[in-house]
This record gives structure tokens, sequence and C-alpha cells, in this order.
């Protein structure tokens, strides 16, 4: 993305009173009306006067400041009662997908032609009916939602690793390595992902759910590797960090130990969101009949296979494809409550 | 005293938070007369420019919950938005702190002027907007106005760009000109520019001004009278030699305090101890009392509220239980707090 | 201007040669070019070498690809290697009506997502807010492909029992219809369901984007002084806050144009579209590398070019943008 040139920062400065603790405890609402109501220091920073004191004593103040800070972030996040409900529910849906065999009323491909072509109804159990073959598409669902939970969860923690680390390197390194690193991943974003997928996937004729999760990984960490990046470069400007390092912290400690945990808010939020990211381009793969296919179930897939009925048998796309908005519906929901909770300067101020 | 131009009375303003109500203007109560200059001293955070710019609607989060207003015998807190739309800009001007943002910046300097005259004259064709925005640069003092007006603000340093603040806040010919800290984000040098055309407009104008600053020498060079603010309350008022010689709360002692003086042998700044109080949880009784040298512990000071009354005469008001102990012991206070800090 | 534009040009050139050999060395990496020709049982050794030494593919990959530059650049893409058949014709009629789709959902888009963005900006927290809201997260969540079935099924029900032929569920035109307007209304009655399927997951994404924007530019301190000057609040919130919050949004708008690519994809497929989408799955399933090779050089084009058009607008609407 471009960078839009912002002057956001408004510095209020006040000779009569400079002792830095009112300037730290600015009480909300200053001479110029701030409208933000932002609260006195951002999460998990420590404040410029304290950098100096010895590396040791500086953790211990970190650890403390920066429980408290994912204390509150809890807080804020159980508050959310959007996202609260989210999670139940999409808690909910994944046990179903993990103990599949014994929700599912019926196996994934038992055929019974007695059956076939049923609506949804209570009888039988067919919630959501059943297809010309007679099997039940509740049932498939749920051994769809199996695969598709696991590829999503998986590719997740693939691109969140690879987007950390490469965010990490060119943000803490800097010069060539950053340079080379993220004009790699403008090039990445010259070309559509879908297209890459589509293309990786149909020539290397790849169906297992593990392959397609790397495929997907591949193309999804280019975005976080910006956020890290952005994060780290402005990390680094810190007084404290430059005090760790004086005090002779490794590359591997100053970034593992300081400045990942100040980044980690934007990773947990985007890693989220990447779930929902991830089922959704998972489901058009197989939808297109190139990402995962039958025998394994994935829930694009079986909208894949009741497209040819389904002007008739309308339960066979419309089901499976209700199943993956309300994932993506409640990913997006708890992305939604971390982001709130997470990141404190988005403060709400009701009117 | 002939009539005030505005007068307020009890005006209080809240902010609903995430973290609670915030209490920044809480019963305030002053007015402002022709052709004088009012100075609003505090701390950031003592209300008082959300005083001022909530009577103008230009605070939308902020919850008016009394008050009264009266400006030329209309109450402004009452006015439909219509109506105060036309007050805005026309009868009561702003100039604001910071000239680097206060500016469109995708708009030419002319025209973001030009537009202030237009807005209250629909009639008013483009080129004489623009003939007219060209003098108004001139008169505050802007080089090669006609050129300059073609300009976009990042092409104005910052002291050109508040000329040009304050050529938009009087196009119109105001009334009231409010300037809010007009000369905080400037570099020492341009600030006396700026104070001499902000005199100067004023002088031509004929307006009456509120200057809203926590900078007491700013206070003493251009005011006429003085109102002192302290967590949304009006603590003292005064005319400005009593408001410097013979204050009566013991917040306007500190602030006399923690001015530099010339002369004197320490020329470091002594603060009042303590902190300004979150405006969530305000403390009782008097909002100042835990930093206040004179409280002492005194029960009165956490349990009651002080009211702003006479001094000694009509026009010296202060909101302090012990106001007639400071003519005694305002020398010992002032060392009492060197003490402490 | 002027040279910031011809800058912004030769600077596009590099982005260019390094995308053409990204795509040539990826798809070379993961595809064999003979996997099909192979399959074919009738087809020789000989003839199998005959295409190996005419296509080049016995020399090392670097001078593979400079003559599938030379062949892109002086023969248009070539031929397909099945077949024969030259590439470009049917890549540019795809490509023609692939930017239809394309600029009409775009446009659509942008105008709801402006009406959307800066009237849930303004009403922030009211009951249009949260409406404006949900549907942005129900189009985060929803599958394009699934939207299109959807639409489809209803559509095609509504015909069937109802026989009103509201819009077309497939293709992009009918077969004799002729004189102007008659051809516009049947032009706009098939790209009518894959404009709001494009749009739809547009509309959510991009009004969010305009609504923060805005939320950000209200309260900005010019918008007060916008406000203080006694402008109409109409004024104020068009002029004044839309003018500076269409900055980063028209580049998001812009920049979005490749992930287009990707979205016609799905929505050319279900609906049966002769564009680019379609050709492109035509291509994959035949499994012919070069018209693969050729729609992905043609896609990166059309985002550089966008890249372009993002740049060029940021400094059309931005001042503070310098040219030298």
């Amino acid at each position: 993305m471009t960078e839009h040139p912002r002057e956001t920062t408004r510095e209020q400065r006040e000779p009569g009173v400079t002792r830095r603790g009112v300037e730290e405890q600015q009480a909300p609402l200053g001479a110029a009306g701030d409208p933000g109501l932002r609260r006195a220091a951002p999460a998990g920073r420590v404040q410029p006067g304290e950098a100096m004191a010895t590396a040791s004593l500086y953790e211990e103040g970190l650890e403390v400041e920066s429980r408290s800070v994912w204390r509150l972030a809890l807080r804020r996040f159980l508050r959310h009662r959007l996202a609260m409900a989210s999670l139940i529910l999409l808690v909910l849906i994944f046990l179903a997908g993990i103990f599949a065999n014994l929700v599912a009323p019926y196996s994934y491909s038992q055929i019974n032609l007695s059956d076939a072509g049923l609506g949804p109804s209570l009888s039988g159990y067919h919630f959501f009916g059943t297809d010309d073959l007679g099997r039940d598409y509740f049932s498939r669902v749920i051994y769809g939602i199996r695969t598709t939970e696991a590829v999503a969860i998986f590719t997740a923690v693939l691109s969140v690793a690879l987007g950390t680390l490469v965010g990490a390197v060119a943000g803490y390194f800097g010069g060539w390595i950053d340079n080379l690193l993220m004009r790699l991943t403008d090039l990445v974003l010259t070309l559509p992902a879908l297209a890459v997928l589509l293309v990786a996937s149909a020539l290397l004729s790849t169906d297992s759910p593990i392959t397609v999760s790397f495929l997907l990984a591949a193309i999804l960490w280019t975005s976080l590797a910006r956020i890290v990046r952005g994060s780290f470069l402005s990390l680094k400007e810190n007084e404290y960090i430059e005090a760790a390092r004086a005090s002779g912290a490794s590359h591997t400690r100053i970034i593992l130990r300081h400045m990942l945990p100040n980044s980690l808010g934007p990773i947990i939020v985007n890693g989220t969101l990447t779930v929902a990211v991830a089922i959704l381009i998972e489901a058009v793969l197989s939808f297109l009949g190139f990402g995962i296919k039958p025998p394994t179930p994935s829930l694009g897939s079986l909208i894949n296979d009741g497209k040819g009925q389904m002007l008739t048998e309308w339960w066979l796309v419309t089901f499976p494809g209700l199943t993956i908005v309300i994932i993506c519906l409640c990913v997006n929901f708890i992305g939604d409550g971390l982001r709130d909770a997470l990141d404190p300067t988005q403060r709400r101020v009701r009117a | 005293m002939p009539e005030p131009v505005l007068s307020l009375r009890d005006l209080t303003v809240e902010f609903h938070t995430d973290d609670g109500i915030v209490h920044a203007v809480d019963h305030v109560s002053y007015d402002v007369y022709p052709g004088e200059t009012l100075g609003v001293v505090g701390e950031s955070g003592s209300g008082k420019s959300v005083t001022v710019m909530s009577l103008l609607g230009l605070v939308p989060q902020g919850r008016i919950m009394s008050g009264q207003a009266l400006f030329k015998g209309r109450d402004l807190l009452k006015l439909p938005d219509k109506e105060l739309r036309r007050i805005r800009g026309k009868e009561v001007a702003m100039v604001f702190q910071d000239p680097m943002t206060s500016l469109n910046p995708v708009f030419k300097i002319g025209d973001q002027i030009a537009e202030a005259l237009q807005a209250h004259d629909p009639g008013l064709s483009e080129d004489d907007a623009r003939t007219r925005a060209i003098e108004l640069l001139d008169l505050v003092g802007v080089p090669q106005a006609p050129r300059r007006a073609e300009q976009y603000p990042h092409e104005f340093s910052g002291g050109m760009r508040q000329r040009a603040m304050i050529a938009m806040a009087i196009a119109n010919q105001p009334s009231l000109l409010i300037a809010d800290e007009p000369t905080t984000a400037l570099d020492v040098t341009i600030q006396a520019q700026i104070l001499e055309v902000l005199r100067a407009a004023q002088r031509e104008m004929k307006a009456a001004t509120i200057l809203i600053t926590h900078d007491l020498g700013l206070i003493a060079e251009m005011a006429d009278r003085v109102v002192v603010m302290y967590a949304g309350h009006v603590v003292e008022t005064a005319d400005v030699g009593t408001i410097f010689h013979a204050p009566r709360h013991p917040y306007t002692l500190g602030l006399m305090g923690s001015l530099p003086q010339v002369g004197r042998d320490d020329e470091w700044l002594r603060p009042i101890p303590g902190q300004p109080p979150s405006l969530i949880n305000v403390p009782p009784g008097c909002p100042f009392h835990p930093r206040c040298a004179l409280s002492e512990g005194r029960i009165e000071c956490r349990t009651r509220l002080p009211e702003l009354a006479p001094v000694d005469g009509e026009y010296h008001l202060s909101a302090c239980h012990f106001k007639h102990e400071l003519r005694e012991r305002s020398e010992e206070l002032l060392r009492h707090m060197e003490g402490i800090a | 201007m002027g040279t910031y534009i011809l800058r912004r040009v030769l600077y596009s050139i590099p982005v260019l040669i390094a995308a053409s050999m990204l795509i040539f060395f990826f798809v070379s990496a993961v595809g064999d070019p003979l996997a099909q020709v192979r399959a074919i049982p009738k087809v020789s050794q000989e003839t199998i070498h005959h295409i190996i030494v005419r296509k080049h593919l016995d020399k090392p990959l670097i001078v593979q690809y400079g003559y599938w530059v030379e062949n892109a650049v002086l023969h248009r893409f070539g031929t397909t290697l099945l077949g024969d058949n030259p590439i470009w014709p049917d890549l540019r009629l795809a490509l023609s009506n692939t930017l239809q789709l394309v600029i009409v959902s775009e446009v659509v888009a942008v105008i709801f997502a402006i009406l959307v963005g800066v009237y849930s900006a303004v009403r922030q927290y009211s009951a249009f807010d949260y409406a404006a809201t949900t549907f942005s997260f129900v189009g985060f969540s929803t599958p394009v492909f699934w939207l299109a079935l959807i639409l489809q099924v209803l559509v095609t029900n509504i015909f069937l029992a109802y026989g009103i032929r509201i819009f077309y569920t497939s293709g992009f035109s009918t077969p004799g219809v002729t004189g102007l307007l008659p051809s516009i209304l049947d032009r706009l009655q098939h790209l009518a369901l894959p404009v709001i399927t494009l749009a739809f997951v547009s509309i959510a994404q991009y009004s969010r984007y305009l609504r923060a924007s805005m939320l950000e530019v209200i309260n900005s301190d010019y918008v007060r002084t916008a406000r203080a000057k006694g402008l109409l609040t109409r004024q104020v919130v068009m002029k004044h806050a839309l003018r500076n919050a269409l900055i980063p949004f028209a580049t998001v708008v812009a920049l979005d144009f490749g992930a287009y690519f990707g979205g016609v994809i799905v929505t050319e497929s279900v609906f049966s579209i002769p564009g680019m989408g379609l050709y492109f799955i035509r291509a994959l399933n035949a499994a012919d590398l070069y018209p693969i090779m050729a729609w992905l050089i043609v896609t990166a084009v059309m985002v550089i070019l966008f890249n372009l058009i993002a740049d060029i607008l940021y400094g059309i609407l931005d001042p503070r943008i310098r040219y030298d």
C-alpha cells in the first residue's frame, strides 16, 4: 500500500507545567480538544525516562507492565459481547468437526438411494437434505468442516510464522535486506493470489490438505510481513532497544524478548483474520476443482458436487455455503474483538 | 460596565467514554465585555478550550448538560444548528492552536479564505471573494498576497499559516474573536509577530477577544481581565493587575510561582506539587485540595466545593474557602511549595 | 507533472521485467509443458522431439526465457502448444469483455461505497452505521462463487415460476439481438448478476475503508476549522472531509484492481462469461503453459498499469506530493 503522509501527532507543549508527570498523565481532552480521548501511554511501551536503567532492571519493569497490559486486553475482549458469542459458536462448530464421527448421523459417503433428493427436514436427521445418491448433507458438511478447519488453522500458523520471520528480519536489520524482502513482497502482489494458487495447484495436481495449506501460506504471508516490518521499524527507534543493545544483548534476544512481544497484538489479529481468508480461498480452489478433491470432504468441493442439481435441490449449495459464511463471520468478529482489545488507541467515545 | 457580549452561566459539558464520564467543564460562568481581551488560563485538560468550543457546537462528542450562553441576547446553547452556523465564523470566529493542521491541505489558501466570506454572503462573486481574500492576507502581513493566495498550506511556514488563519477569522468582522493557544505551536521569534497581528486585527475589527492559553506571560501582555480554570472549574477571575499582584486562589498563586521571573537568582521553575486530577474521578470537595498548600488537610476543602465568590469588590472572584488567608500568607506558601518540590 | 508521470512509467519497466521472470520461472517450475502431449498415446516420440526442438525446450531455462520473451513481444505470445492456435486474438477478446465487467463493477462499487462510507462516518454508531458494519462483515465472510450460485438459483427460479426475465444467468449476450438500444439493454441484463457478485465484496471492503478514513478526517483540525467558518454541514462533509478521505481511498481502489482479476476467474466461470477468467480456467484445464503465462503477463500489466494510475491519482489529489 502506498503510505499516506498524515500529520497525526500533535504535541501539546505546556511550558508552564513541564514536568514529565504532567505530560504522561495528560488528562483526556487537552487544550486542542483531542477527540480521540486517548489514555496516557500506549500499551506495552516503557517511558523513555526509564530506558537508561540497566537491562535487567528494565526487563523486570517490562514484565510487570506487559502482564497487566495483557490482562487489560483480556478484560476488554471478554466485554466484547459479539466477539465472545462468536468465539463460543466457533468453538462448538470446530468441536463438531473434530468429533465428526461422533456428531454426524451418517458417514460421509454413505449412499442410500431410498432417501435420494430429500429436502431439509428433521426426520431421519437430514437437516441439510440429501443429494441424488441419498448422501446426507448434514453429515457431509460436518466432515467438510473437519478438513476445512484443519487446513485453515494450519495455513494461518504457517503464514504467521513466515510473515513474522520475514517482517522481523526486514524491519530489524533494515538496509538492503529490508529492500530485497520488501521488493519481493511487492512482486508477489503484482499477481492475483488466486491465479497463482490455481496455477500451482492445477499444475502440481495437489489435492492433499497439507500441500494446499503450504500453497495458501506461501501467498498469504505478505500482509503480515508488512505489518511486522512497520512495527519493528518504529520499535527499533525506541531508546530501550538501544539500551538493551548497549548492554550486549544478542540480535535474537532483542528480537524475541523486546520487540516481538510489543508486536504481538497485530500478529494475533492478523493470524485470526488469516483463518477466514484461508477458508474462503480453499473453498474457491476446491469449488473450481483444483484444491482438495473428493473423496476428501471439504466445504468448497461439496458446493462443487451440488452445483449440478442446484436448481432443483437448492439445499445442496446453500448449506455448505452458509456454513462457510457463518464460520468466517465468527472468525471476523473475533478478529474485530481482538483488535479492539489489543489496540487501545482505537477507543470508542459514545456521543 | 456595559452589557457583556457573551455571558456564560453554569455551563457543564461531559464526555461519555468507555472508562467513565469525563467532567470536562463543570458549572463554568464568566462574561466577556465589548472590546476587551479576556484571558482564560489553565493547564491542559482544565476545560478552557472545551468551554468555548462547545458553545459553537465544535465539540461533537461533548454533551452539554446544563447552562446558558447569552450572546447578544440569544442563548447559543438553545439555537438550532442552522442559526448557530450563521453565528460561527460571522459573529464569533476562532483562531486555533496548530496552524500546521488547521488549514485544509488540499485547498489553496486564498480559496479557503474566500470560502469563509462566501459562507456568510452567498451573493458574493468568486472574483470579489478572491480580491477580498487577498486584501485580508495583505492586512495580516502576508507579503506578496496575490501570489501567496494561490499557494497551498504546505507552501506556507507556520507563522504565515497562522496569519492566514487570522485573516480567515476576521474575514467577516466578528464581534467576538476566540484565539485558542494562538502562538503555542510557533517558534518564539514568530510568537511576538503573531501577537502583533492579532492585536492589530482586534483593533481594526473592534472585536472582543477570548485568549485561551496556559502562558501567563501572554496573559500579562495581552489580557485586560483573566479567568483562571482548574479541572473544569473557574477558580478565580479578576482584572489582569489584580491576578498578578493580589491573587486570591492558591492555584493562581501556584501558577505565578511556576512563572520564570527575570532578575531572580533561581531561574528554575517552582512547579505546583502533584498532578492535575483525572476528570473521570474528580476529587470531592475542592478539586484542587490534594495539591493545595493552603488546605493542609482541612475537612472543609475535602467535603465542600467552594463557590466562586467576591473577594474585595464585585469583579474579583475566587473559589476558595480560605481565600482571605492568602493575603498574609502568599509568600510563605510559595516557599512552602518550593520545599515540597 | 509530465516528468513525474514519465518517471513513474519508466519505473514500471523493471517491475514488469521482474514480474515476467517471476511468471516464467514459476510456471516452468510447477508445470511440465509437455505433460499434456505425453498424455496422448498416439503421439510418437518423434513428434514430441519435434515440439521440443521447435519450442527450444532442450535449452537451459534462462535461454528458454529469452525465446519466450522474444515470442511474446514479436509474435504476440505466439501459439498454443496443442493445435498451434494463435494466443493473442482470443486473449484480447477475453480482456475486452473482462474490462467491461470489471469497470462497471468498480464504478458501481465505488459509488455505493462512498454513499455508505460517508453516511456511516457522519452518523457513527447509528442504526445505519451498525447495519452497514454488519453488511461489511457478511461481505468479508461470503465466498464469491457461492454468492454467484445463490443469485443464479434465485433468478432462475423467479424466471421459471413467473416467466419474467429480469437478468440473464449466463453468457454475455443473446445471439440475434440487434440495434443499439436493445443490445445495450441485453448486455446490461447479462452483466447485472456478475456485477452484483463482484461489487458485493468490494462495497463491503471499500465502504469500511472509506468510513475509517472519513472518521479520521472528520476529527481533524482542518475540518473543525471548516465548521468554525460556518460552512454548511454538507460542504464540510462533502468538500473538506471527503476530498481528503478520497486520497488514500483512490489509491486503495486502484491497487485493488489486481484482486479483481482473481475475482473474475470465479465469477466468469459461474456465469459463463467469455472473459479472462474463463480463458484462464480453460487454459488450466488444458494444462497448456503458454496461454497461462500469457494470461499472467496480461494481468501483471494490468496491475502495474493500475499501480501507475494510483500513483498519478495520488499526485493529482494531494497537492503536497512533489513531482520533481
